[in-house]
């Protein structure tokens, strides 16, 4: 379940980590289903603290980043574009 | 330095900078050195800024000029190391972000320095502000400056530090279940989280977006008040900011200090956050209950109120707050910022994000980031997510009922003291509990401030005491915190920090 879940969230685990994270997260877990004790149906879900209607702004443009600015923290580029291994393994 | 001690509120700082006894060079250099001599022992700082004496300098020929004087121009300002700057690494306490440099300003880092203030550096966190002790910083913990084997708070312990050690008279902190105001507890400093979306939340490296709020770390409520005053307001970068007008913070806390202030005020004292075997340490109670009568003998009116699905308020809390983070912090994939590992013999990019996601958090981001993913899963997602988000309606609705018999609420600001470091670091559940009296606050969108109330009789560490107040009227926060701090002050014979012990 651990290591679906974190295939799922694309982090990487070794063994030590998967046995630690299942112990706790099932601990975890226990904990935060008291929720459903009073999560009954009459009761509305809220998602967000202060309610706001959707936000607009006028179409103009604002500021930018530049190409530099944008790719400046990038691990790899190649000209205005960041590059990344590829997308497709070789049995795909 | 002449003119005024490290020791002094910003706003006597202000107060000698523009009557001219001290200029805002020597105020820095005076932080500068204090940081080199006891940050040593004390790690409140992830990074000292290399430009702020020309930042100070400028502060200085602007009050020469009289041209655009902010009251907190030239007052120097540590920044929490989840605000991005332009000019300083941003790495909100994690690995996967070293050295990187932002290419823009927090809005809040903006407004300061616009005011003129001077940033000293940026300030030491939990990795992504997801921890209540800062332990789990990927650069090491901070030390509380009551006791250096103890935990400062967190995630903004780095903040927090810095205030009471004096190395920054003032300071920036984020909030998104206690991280403001859980630290001011344990290291008798003060701490607001303002109303959701009363400051920008533009350049604060996002955890939990509906619960993220910005606001001031500081040693006094006027301090607080005159910060919140430069960062607060719309902000239209924000899509979240309120548009409204807001009253002047400072003057709300200026007003606290004025006979009878808090006469008929009611203030409510949640029975579900009251007693020892509710997880409270009783010195932290005793404090609490001071704290409250030195208010009662100031004509205010105590009301018990309750507040019964408070108790499910860490639940709800550790479903959405993993919920959010865990797509939050999707965009750390090793593409456009950031660390990149490759697996040996390359890999496509998918791995590469995997490896990369492993080597760059750490145990606590990866503990919230599977949880989330858990709970918004098919097939558990009505059980959990839905439910927390049901329990949120629930928790607003008890801060409904109490708003309407009282207009401030009123509970410790945290269960107990600062804890060892160490302590419990391996034990999530246990760590998450000293959220328990903060994280309602975060779930229905209400301001909250926590100030010092005392030292616990059984330890001799800070106590902090926080008030509530519905969402918008932070202001009630100020005048109730500064009448209460100038009782307990002048019950003390000085502020509390006096009392720690001295550094270096």
């Amino acid at each position: 379940m651990v290591r679906h879940l974190a295939s799922l969230a694309l982090i990487g685990l070794d063994e030590q980590e998967v046995e630690r994270l299942t112990g706790q997260l099932g601990a975890i877990v226990d904990a935060v289903a008291t929720v459903s004790e009073v999560a009954t149906p009459d009761v509305p879900a809220t998602s967000h603290p202060i309610p706001l209607g959707t936000v607009t702004r006028e179409d103009v443009p604002g500021a930018t980043l530049t190409p530099e600015q944008a790719l400046a923290g990038a691990p790899e580029r190649d000209g205005d574009f960041f590059k990344v291994s590829s997308i497709l393994g070789e049995e795909q | 330095m002449s003119g005024v001690g490290l020791t002094a509120s910003a706003s006597a700082m202000a107060d000698a900078l523009a009557a001219g006894e001290v200029t805002s060079v020597e105020l820095t250099q005076a932080h500068l050195d204090r940081i080199a001599a006891v940050d040593g022992d004390v790690h409140a700082y992830l990074h000292v800024n290399a430009a702020a004496l020309e930042a100070a300098a400028a502060a200085d020929a602007r009050r020469a000029a009289g041209d655009g004087v902010h009251p907190l121009t030239g007052v120097p300002i540590a920044i929490k190391d989840v605000l991005c700057t332009i000019d300083m690494p941003s790495t909100a306490g994690s690995k996967i972000l070293e050295g990187w440099v932002p290419p823009y300003d927090a809005t809040t880092v903006a407004r300061v320095r616009a005011a003129g203030m001077v940033p000293l550096g940026k300030t030491n966190m939990d990795e992504f502000a997801m921890g209540s002790s800062t332990e789990y910083s990927a650069w090491g913990p901070t030390h509380n400056p009551w006791d250096l084997e103890r935990i400062p708070g967190g995630s903004g312990g780095g903040s927090a530090a810095a205030v009471a050690a004096f190395e920054a008279p003032i300071a920036l902190g984020s909030d998104t279940g206690g991280s403001i105001r859980q630290p001011g507890a344990v290291t008798g400093t003060v701490g607001v989280k303002p109303t959701y979306g009363g400051v920008s939340r533009y350049g604060a490296i996002a955890l939990a977006s509906s619960l993220d709020q910005v606001g001031p770390v500081t040693r006094t409520v006027l301090d607080a008040g005159l910060l919140h005053d430069v960062i607060g307001g719309h902000d239209p970068r924000d899509s979240t900011s309120i548009p409204d007008a807001w009253p002047s913070f400072a003057e709300a806390a200026r007003a606290g200090t004025r006979e009878g202030s808090v006469k008929g005020l009611r203030i409510g004292v949640v029975e579900e956050m009251s007693r020892e075997e509710q997880g409270f340490q009783p010195g932290v109670l005793q404090r609490f209950r001071e704290s409250l009568e030195l208010l009662e003998r100031q004509g205010a009116e105590l009301v018990e109120v309750n507040a019964p699905h408070f108790r499910y308020a860490i639940a709800a809390y550790y479903l959405i707050l993993p919920a959010e983070a865990s797509s939050n912090l999707a965009k750390f994939d090793s593409v456009r910022f950031g660390m990149r590992v490759t697996p040996p013999g390359g890999g496509t990019v998918e791995e590469v994000m995997a490896a990369t996601r492993e080597a760059g958090f750490g145990p606590e981001v990866k503990r919230r980031v599977i949880l989330g993913t858990y709970a918004l899963s098919a097939g558990y997602y009505d059980a959990y997510y839905g439910s927390a988000q049901k329990v949120r309606t629930l928790i607003q609705r008890d801060f409904g009922s109490a708003f309407e018999r009282c207009d401030v609420l009123a509970t410790p600001s945290a269960p107990t003291t600062a804890f060892k470091i160490g302590e419990k670091v391996d034990d999530p559940l246990a760590m998450y509990l000293n959220d328990l009296t903060t994280i309602p606050a975060n779930l229905a969108g209400v301001p909250g401030i926590s100030l010092p109330s005392g030292l616990a009789p059984e330890d001799g560490l800070p106590v902090g005491i926080q008030f509530m107040a519905p969402a918008r009227q932070d202001a009630r926060l100020y005048t109730v915190g500064a009448a209460l701090e100038q009782a307990l002050v002048d019950a003390w014979g000085g502020p509390l920090l006096n009392r720690a012990p001295v550094l270096a």
